[in-house]
Parts: structure tokens; sequence; C-alpha cells
């Protein structure tokens, strides 16, 4: 079994996502080593870059307080390879296409599965240009992940019946940042993606409180959290680790009951 | 995990680039998008509405203008002017902007947004957004509503919105990712009417075909008043609309250089230049694949030029391709290249282009001289230099109130 449908395979999945190199990578290794303590999941590892498109404010600021800290893919990798002496869950990467095609799409990928990361999250990257990336994930072994949206509607049964990894379903329209309500009919989007697969679906965007975590795993089989994380590390810097782990504690009891 | 690798599905490739690399929350707005413009584009009706829209509201066709005393100044092959900032709004963007806005109200869409570096896009959508009774929503870098403060204030006149985008460098790159992400939160009312040949496909073609319309006078009218193609044609380049529009028509006509003209800012061996095809390399961002300016692990690098127009990390990917097959050349032009040919336009045809044609006008008066005087430039005035005059005077050290 794969690390990936190995995180799904114990109840709802808890799914943190942190920017790397925010404040610092040394912040980031305790960051993840918190949530894997804490009781995540799967862990999403936000590469950050310097337009990115589909991010709201809070993820945006992160993005700019990591490459001002001299954050590079190549020092991501490192952190990786540090962190993966101990941490075991699950690691995925999200990021945008420009920073895997420029690095060289086979150096990146090929890297990513020699250092242990489990599958790759890339915002700007729909199903008509999997293309791009999709042969060297699937010759290296790392799950090229689809996000569904809102708006996917007939693209669904396409998009899921070729999924790898999980399914990442986009809960409501916009960038990604906390919101008070999700107005989105979860469940009607999960059916959806039921219907062509049985891959893991798992929910983001919006999501900031335990009862919206346990909310949206009654249809779903994960929630992610971002901005709510970056919020607290935004806030608290160098200090962040420790609240983030007691955030993730939290929400994994949330989507556990 | 299914084992078949799927075939590429991309379309809307130019050669390697283009696509649609967007998020999956804006694919079915541009499929849509591509679909109405697939039925509309030969709809008689549609071209009919869009012909009036464009000889009795923009002012086409725009004047072939020969500019006699400029050519006998350089003293070389004959220039002729083609003056786009003639067209209502005073630039080429109306072009684009009266298409798109056509076609958006066809597809029942009531609200559009647009991007704008110099607000000349800005102006355009405003102005289509009056007149078709349409809400407007205009995404301007912060840093540009200082250098267009008079566009921002036409904008605002003609009852659009205007949001100064602070992120990133406050300037068009950012001004075009805060449109897309407006986007993606508001999709069923609204359209994102991009302003220039790139973005995701299908924008690059919809607006190739809407601004082909200057080449496509532009051969007939030297056709008629010289009996021969010219031997060059040259424009500016930023995303590059009005460049492909200059172009189009003439790309298939062998013997005609095609020339663009990138901004080189203070030089294309320093940091501070938006010269896309001399200084960067390949790259994919803002759902498309095409040469961006970018460092080594494809950092959007921060680009500069005096011109906010062409003041872009990247270029339209039809663009890259012509660039990669060697049918069209692109050229580097500095802020003080682009400001004398500022002047020196103004002082010679009584002409004050815009600062992003300054740089098309730059590169003629290096040309024209080294070629005889039987040879035909064709030089793309893109717009007018009204909105620059402030901006040119501070680089000139003169503080004037506007």
């Amino acid at each position: 079994m794969s690390r990936i449908k190995e995180a799904f395979s114990h109840g709802k999945a808890f799914i943190p996502f942190v920017t790397c190199g925010d404040p610092d990578l040394e912040t980031t290794a305790a960051i993840v080593r918190e949530m894997a303590a804490n009781g995540a999941d799967l862990i999403e590892l936000g590469i950050p870059f310097s337009d990115p498109t589909a991010e709201g404010p809070v993820i945006q600021a992160a993005n700019i307080r990591a490459l001002s800290a001299g954050t590079t893919t190549d020092r991501i990798f490192a952190l990786v390879e540090d962190l993966r002496r101990t941490v075991t869950v699950p690691l995925v990467f999200m990021t945008y296409a420009n920073v895997v095609f420029s690095y060289g799409s086979e150096k990146f990928i090929s890297t990513c599965s020699r250092i242990g990361i489990d599958g790759l999250i890339i915002a700007d990257l729909p199903y008509e240009e999997k293309a791009e990336f999709l042969p060297l994930c699937r010759q290296y072994g790392v799950d090229l992940i689809p996000l569904i949206a809102p708006t996917s509607a007939d693209r669904i049964a396409t998009i899921a019946s070729d999924a790898d990894g999980f399914v990442y379903i986009v809960s409501s329209l916009g960038v990604t940042g906390v919101r008070s309500k999700i107005t989105t009919d979860i469940s009607e989007l999960v059916r959806m993606v039921r219907q062509s697969t049985d891959i893991p679906c798992a929910v983001g965007f919006g999501i900031s409180t335990p009862e919206q975590a346990a909310d949206m795993v009654r249809f779903a089989d994960g929630a992610i959290v971002g901005s709510a994380i970056v919020r607290r590390i935004g806030e608290l810097g160098r200090e962040a680790p420790a609240a983030v782990g007691e955030y993730v504690k939290a929400m994994k009891q949330a989507v556990s009951r | 995990m299914s084992n078949s690798i799927p075939q590429s599905n991309s379309k809307g490739r130019f050669g390697v680039h283009g696509g649609q690399y967007i998020p999956e929350t804006l694919m079915n707005a541009v499929i849509e998008l591509e679909k109405a413009y697939e039925h509309y584009k030969n709809d008689p009706d549609f071209n009919r509405e869009l012909s009036d829209l464009l000889a009795g509201y923009a002012g086409r066709p725009s004047l072939l203008y020969y500019a006699d005393k400029l050519t006998r100044t350089l003293g070389g092959a004959k220039i002729y002017l083609k003056r786009e900032d003639l067209n209502h709004t005073g630039s080429h963007k109306i072009n684009n902007v009266l298409g798109q806005a056509l076609l958006a109200k066809k597809m029942g869409k009531t609200r559009l947004i647009a991007e704008t570096g110099a607000g000349q896009h800005g102006v355009a959508t405003a102005t289509a957004a009056a007149l078709l009774g349409m809400e407007c929503v205009v995404f301007m870098g912060e840093e540009d509503t200082k250098r267009q403060a008079l566009n921002v204030y036409r904008m605002r006149l003609l009852g659009s919105e205007v949001i100064p985008v602070t992120s990133g460098t406050a300037t068009l790159k950012d001004a075009v990712s805060e449109a897309m992400r407006e986007w993606t939160s508001r999709i069923d009312d609204t359209h994102y009417c991009l302003g220039s040949v790139m973005g995701p496909h299908p924008f690059p073609t919809i607006v190739r075909d809407f601004q082909a319309v200057i080449s496509k006078e532009a051969r007939e009218q030297i056709l008629e008043y010289e009996g021969r193609l010219p031997d060059a044609v040259i424009a500016c380049v930023g995303g590059g609309s009005n460049a492909i529009g200059s172009f189009y028509n003439f790309i298939a006509d062998e013997s005609v250089r095609l020339i663009g003209c990138e901004a080189a800012g203070r030089g294309i061996d320093t940091f501070e230049t938006a010269a896309t095809v001399n200084t960067g390399r390949l790259g994919i961002f803002h759902g498309m694949k095409s040469y961006f300016c970018q460092d080594e692990y494809g950092q959007i690098a921060p680009v500069y030029s005096i011109s906010a127009g062409l003041d872009y990390p990247g270029i339209g990917p039809e663009h890259a391709h012509l660039h990669d097959i060697g049918r069209a050349e692109y050229v580097p032009v500095t802020d003080d290249e682009a400001v004398d040919a500022f002047e020196f336009l103004s002082r010679t045809e009584g002409i004050i282009p815009a600062i992003e044609s300054a740089h098309a006008v730059a590169y003629a008066m290096k040309l024209a001289p080294t070629m005889n005087k039987d040879q035909i430039i064709i030089v793309t005035i893109s717009g007018r230099g009204d909105k620059d005059c402030a901006a040119i005077a501070r680089y000139r050290g003169e503080d004037i109130n506007e």
C-alpha cells in the first residue's frame, strides 16, 4: 500500500499545510515534527512561489516571508531529507508549475522520489496539462494529485477516473483563505467523484475550525487546512511550532469523532 | 492507480508554447469562452455589430501615415506610421476590448474585470463597459496608479472601479495575478477581459484575432499607396498584442521583416529590464508556457521599464514561437532610447507617441538610416503619449502639475 493510501486507512484524515521556509526552514522542520506527533495523517509542504495566483493574502504573505528568508527548492529538498530520518507520515509538495518545470521536471520529480516525497499538488495544472508531469510522476512513483472545484461539473468523472493518490476537493470558489461559511454542496461533489473512483477525497480551502472540519468529513475522507495554520505562523513566527501542534491535535480529534 | 498515461490534451499551442496552465476552478470558464468564441467568430450578426463599433465608435480604419519629415531627417527607408493612437481611447487596446466585451455580452455576462499596466487597456475596458452597460472593475498595480494617475481618473470617470494592487512588485504582472484571483471567486456573471495575447488558451488567439485588424488594414493601405509590401514592420512588445496585430497578416509574406521591440529598461545587462526574449527563459506562468524573466528556481523576476505597459516579465506564446522559428526578431530598446524617440517624434512630426510605442520608434530611428530610400518601414504607433507627459517631464528633471 502506498503511504498516501495508508494515510486514509485509519479513519478520517487530517491534513495540515505549511509553507516551507516561513519564517525559516528550522521552524518549518519543528512545525512538521509537531504536526506528525499530534496526529497529522499527511502533511502538505508548500514550496514558495513568487506569484502564487491561487492563494489568498495569508499564504501569499507566507510565500514572501519564505522567499525573503532565502528559501530555495534545493534547501527544501535538504529539509525533507533531514525530516525523513524521523518523520514517517506521507509528505506531499504543493507548488506551482514553474517551480517544477524550471528546476527541470525530471530532476525535480526524481529527487522527490529519492527523498521520500509521496505526492505532488500543482495549483496551476489542470487535467488538460497533466501530461506535462504525469509520465515522470508515474515513472518515479510520485502521485500527481488532481484538484476538483465547485465549477468542475462535467469534468469530475474524467479527472477522478484518472486520479492518483487522493482527490483534492476545492471547497469554494476563489483563492485559499479562511471562510466563515462553506456553501458548496460537498456531499454532492464527493458523490460525483465516488462514481468514478474509490481513491480517497480530501476537502480543502476555507476550513479553519474543528466544527467545519468535522462537517467536511461527514462526506469526505479528509480535511485539509492551510491558511488557518499559516496565519498562526505569521503571528507567532519561530514560537509557532507548539501552537501549531496543539491546533493539529484539536483538529485531528474533531475529524476522528 | 491506473496505468494508462493520457496523451496531452493541451489546447492553444504555438510550437511548444501556450496551453492552459490555470487552476481547475477556471477551466470550465475558459472552455465556455472558447466555445462561445468559436461560434460567434463566424456569426454574421456578431461580426457586423463589431465592424460597426470599430468603424462608427473607435474610428477605424486607422491612418497609415507617411512620415515624410521623419523619413527625410533619418535619411534612409521610407517610414509609415500605423496610427493606432488615433483610435477612440487613444490606443490599439480598444480593438480587442470591443470584441471581447461584445462576446461577453452575447455570453450573458454583465460584469467585466481587467488588468492594466499603463492604464490604456483599463481605460478601453471601462469605455466598452460604459457603452454596453456593463459593470467594470480594473486591477492596476499601485506603482502604476502613481505613474499613470490620469488614466486612473479616466477609468473612474467612465464608471469603473479601480483596485490598486499592492502584492508583489505592484505592477502589471501583479495586476494580472489579482484579476485571475478575482475571476476564480466570481465566474457566473463575470468575463475576464484580458488585454494582451497572453494567459491561457483561448486568450492569445482571441486577442490576436481582434488585433489582427491592424495588419489587415496596414497591408491593404501600403499596397494601395506604394503598390508593394513593406520591408519591415516594427512594433513594441510587452505581452505583445499590438505587435501580433501588426505582424499577423504579414507572417506569410516572408520578405517582410517582423521586429518586436522589448523594453530593456536600464539595459539587458542589468537586472532593471523587462526584455523577456533577450533575458528570459522557457517557463510556465499566468496560464501559458512561454519565455519569462525568472531566477534559477523559477521565481518570476521583478522587471523594470519606464513604460508601465511593457513592464511585464513574460511574452505572449505566439511571439515566443515566432522567435523560435526565426520568423520575427525581438530587439531590446532602453529607457533612454525610448525617451529620446518620444521627444524626437514629437518635434519632427508633431505626433506624441505613447512611451510604449516610442520603443518601436527608437528602433526605427536606428534601422531606417541603414536602409536605402526605396525601402519601406511600417512602425505601429500603438498609443498616444499624453498620458506619459508628466512622467517624461520628471525623467528630464522637470516637475509639472497635471
